[in-house]
């Protein structure tokens, strides 16, 4: 294919699409995640012997069989919202933000800190203000640094951030030797399991109400900021041209370090949401790889928030089916991240139909088709 | 007082624990000089270390005496070959689909994570239990030093106390680096890596390169995976994200070594004495063990920083690296 044959065209020639309608772009990525769910479903009918049908049905009452699941898989699915939409500004940038697991860890610790310092001498509101401040600016000074050395310096952004999260990782070891409870566990234990000071108040009756309102305001405001702000309009340009964004007048460092900070800020708003409004505890997995999981929510969503609602919401409720089945079935948890990788593998592959058409040989050129798989 | 002893002692496990991000960093160099830029290292790892104890699990239970050297064959071909079709996944997505590296790699690790985690864990199950599985024989045959015969003192111990592995790694560092200097093919993968359009212009195969470079390269990783199976832990499977956090690790060194094979034999070793030097501080409590353990990462950022600072040209990353190639996009 790549050396050029000059007594024939080769059998398969790739070329660029420029005209898509939406449809076939969704079209090709529904197709995508059917497929991957027909790979998943062989994977769980290999090593379940469950029937295909049945597969699916588990799946879905894995997911949301009972009221409880239904809210656990609501939790997770905000929380890996949470942590794509603060990654959509920087990723925009052109700006490889890998450094998300630190971020949230950050945050969760800020939160947890505060919750086991201050927990018993202020009233709620202003604890829970004053956690969501923390941790934004503690997840802020961590997506800055990096920033800040590729803006000057042009250090490597992709492999900065990489490295800052084992830092960060290392620095919630730190946190949980220090503030074990009881001592020898080797954890934090529930924060403040008595009083619950500092954990996110029921409402409506439901633990989970305030990440969910939470995090939906914060999916419309970043659409509107990336949409309709001036600085959602600068990140745009440094994005698809530096050297125009000079020409015109934008501080590129300034954006840089600016939209990396508001990155990391809510990914620390994203460890706020997992320390006071889940777990109430802290640990070097309180991120849980979801910080590298939102990386590929929010580009595939090509940064829109409202899509990522929609992948999140795919990716972990099939991961909450997948679990729920390993644990009927006596298998362990991994299955879910084993058909998350499954899906992403077949939406990854299925931009390139969306991105490009294959012309075999002999077929007019601009005939409109393109084989889809 | 630290005691030859000690130091004897945090030399070999610095070399151990050097031996298995040399792997991960080394296969990691090569992919990178095509200028692929594969995340998938901690993933393509875990493919290479479950792929080698499923196998020597199998052998061992199908024959009454398993033979060591056998069981050595069979499981480092396996993880080789899972490796490089972990790596041949990746090309595939990145070269021929054009996907995003950085994504596609990042796919990988977490496939590569669940996969091996659950055969792990359905493995420990069939065993009998939470770390029940194991394979004395191969891990035996791996871990059996190489001058087992002759009696060594400390400065002896620090230099020939290892399994075969260990030394592989440093032979496939020397290959590694005539390869990429001394080579035509070597160059041409570098000229690929720094500008595929050039190289595409001179005649030279870029799918080829890319694809070859790629699988060879995570074969070379997944090395480090089995390494860590077999010798650091023993012939068993632990679900604790060790090797993930290794293999993050042996990313840090890619760019610690500045992407040079020799470079990363040092490297190593330091990575596994800063990693190991906690233990030798007086005087640390638990909680500040932990902050010792950042050594690493920090390190490498400093490296990091100083190259970028310095500009030097040939300590850069390859040019074109994390970039997918598209011959009629100009």
């Amino acid at each position: 294919m790549d050396r050029l044959n000059k007594n024939r065209e080769p059998f398969l020639r790739i070329a660029k699409r420029t005209d898509i309608t939406p449809f076939r772009v969704y079209a090709t990525r529904i197709i995508a995640v059917l497929l991957s769910l027909v790979v998943s479903g062989i994977f769980i009918f290999a090593v379940t012997k469950l029937n295909p049908v049945d597969v699916y049905k588990s799946l879905f009452a894995g997911a949301f069989g009972t009221k409880r699941r239904f809210w656990v898989t609501i939790r997770d699915t905000m929380m890996l919202l949470c942590i794509a939409l603060g990654l959509a500004p920087a990723f925009k940038m052109r700006f490889w933000n890998i450094g998300a697991e630190g971020q949230v860890l950050i945050g969760g610790i800020v939160t947890a800190g505060l919750m086991r310092s201050l927990g018993s001498s202020l009233p709620l509101p202003v604890l829970l203000v004053l956690m969501a401040a923390g941790s934004f600016l503690g997840g802020a000074v961590w997506g800055a640094i990096p920033a800040f050395f590729k803006a000057f310096w042009n250090a490597n952004e992709t492999l900065f951030t990489l490295m800052m999260n084992y830092v960060a990782i290392q620095l919630t070891s730190y946190c949980v030797a220090l503030w074990e409870n009881p001592f020898g566990s080797n954890s934090v234990g529930i924060i403040n399991q008595k009083t619950k000071a500092g954990w996110f108040p029921a409402i409506f009756g439901q633990q989970n109400t305030l990440n969910v309102i939470i995090v939906l305001l914060l999916t419309v405001a970043m659409f509107l900021y990336l949409k309709s702000s001036k600085q959602g309009f600068e990140i745009a340009v440094v994005g698809s041209s530096e050297k125009t964004a000079r020409y015109v007048g934008i501080n590129v460092k300034a954006v840089m370090i600016r939209t990396v900070a508001l990155s990391g800020a809510i990914c620390g708003i994203a460890g706020f949401i997992a320390v006071a409004g889940a777990s109430h505890t802290i640990s070097t997995s309180t991120a849980g790889g979801q910080g590298f999981t939102a990386i590929i929510v929010a580009w595939l969503a090509k940064f829109n928030p409202f899509i990522m609602v929609v992948i999140s919401l795919l990716l972990v409720s099939l991961q909450k089916g997948a679990t729920q089945i390993a644990s009927q079935f006596n298998l362990n948890d991994y299955a879910s991240s084993v058909i998350t990788g499954i899906i992403l593998f077949f939406i990854l592959g299925s931009e390139f139909f969306i991105r490009f058409r294959l012309i075999v040989r002999g077929k007019k050129e601009n005939s409109k088709g393109g084989a889809k798989a | 007082m630290i005691t030859a002893v000690q130091i004897s002692q945090l030399l070999q496990s610095a070399i151990v624990f050097g031996t298995v991000i040399m792997f991960g960093a080394l296969g990691e160099i090569l992919t990178q000089k095509s200028g692929n830029l594969n995340l998938g290292v901690p993933g393509i790892m875990y493919l290479g270390g479950i792929a080698g104890l499923a196998t020597a699990y199998a052998y061992e239970g199908s024959t009454e005496n398993p033979n060591g050297f056998v069981a050595v064959l069979l499981s480092f071909g396996a993880a080789f070959l899972a490796s490089a079709l972990g790596g041949l996944l990746y090309s595939f997505l990145t070269i021929t689909l054009r996907a995003n590296q950085n994504v596609t790699g990042l796919t990988l690790t977490i496939f590569g994570n669940g996969l091996a985690n659950f055969f792990g864990g359905i493995l420990n199950q069939i065993a009998g239990g939470v770390g029940q599985v194991s394979v004395r024989t191969t891990s035996d045959a791996y871990r059996r030093a190489i001058t087992h015969n002759i009696s060594m003192g400390h400065i002896g111990s620090v230099f020939f106390s290892y399994g075969f592995m260990a030394y592989l790694a440093i032979v496939i560092a020397i290959v590694l680096f005539v390869f990429l200097n001394r080579t035509r093919m070597g160059l041409n993968l570098r000229a690929v890596g720094e500008n595929p359009a050039t190289a595409d212009a001179a005649g030279i195969n870029v799918t080829r390169y890319k694809y070859l470079a790629t699988c060879i390269g995570a074969g070379i990783t997944g090395l480090g995976g089995l390494y860590y199976t077999m010798d650091y832990i023993k012939g068993t499977w632990t679900t604790d994200g060790t090797i993930e956090a290794l293999g993050w690790l042996a990313v840090a060194l890619v760019i610690f070594a500045t992407w040079r094979p020799l470079n990363a034999i040092w490297g190593a070793y330091l990575f596994g004495l800063l990693y190991w030097t906690y233990l030798y501080i007086p005087g640390l409590t638990r909680s500040s063990q932990e902050l010792f353990k950042m050594l690493p990462y920090i390190v490498t950022i400093v490296v990091l920083l100083f190259v970028s600072m310095r500009k030097k040209r040939e300590d850069q990353p390859p040019a074109s690296l994390g970039l997918s190639y598209f011959r009629e996009e100009r």
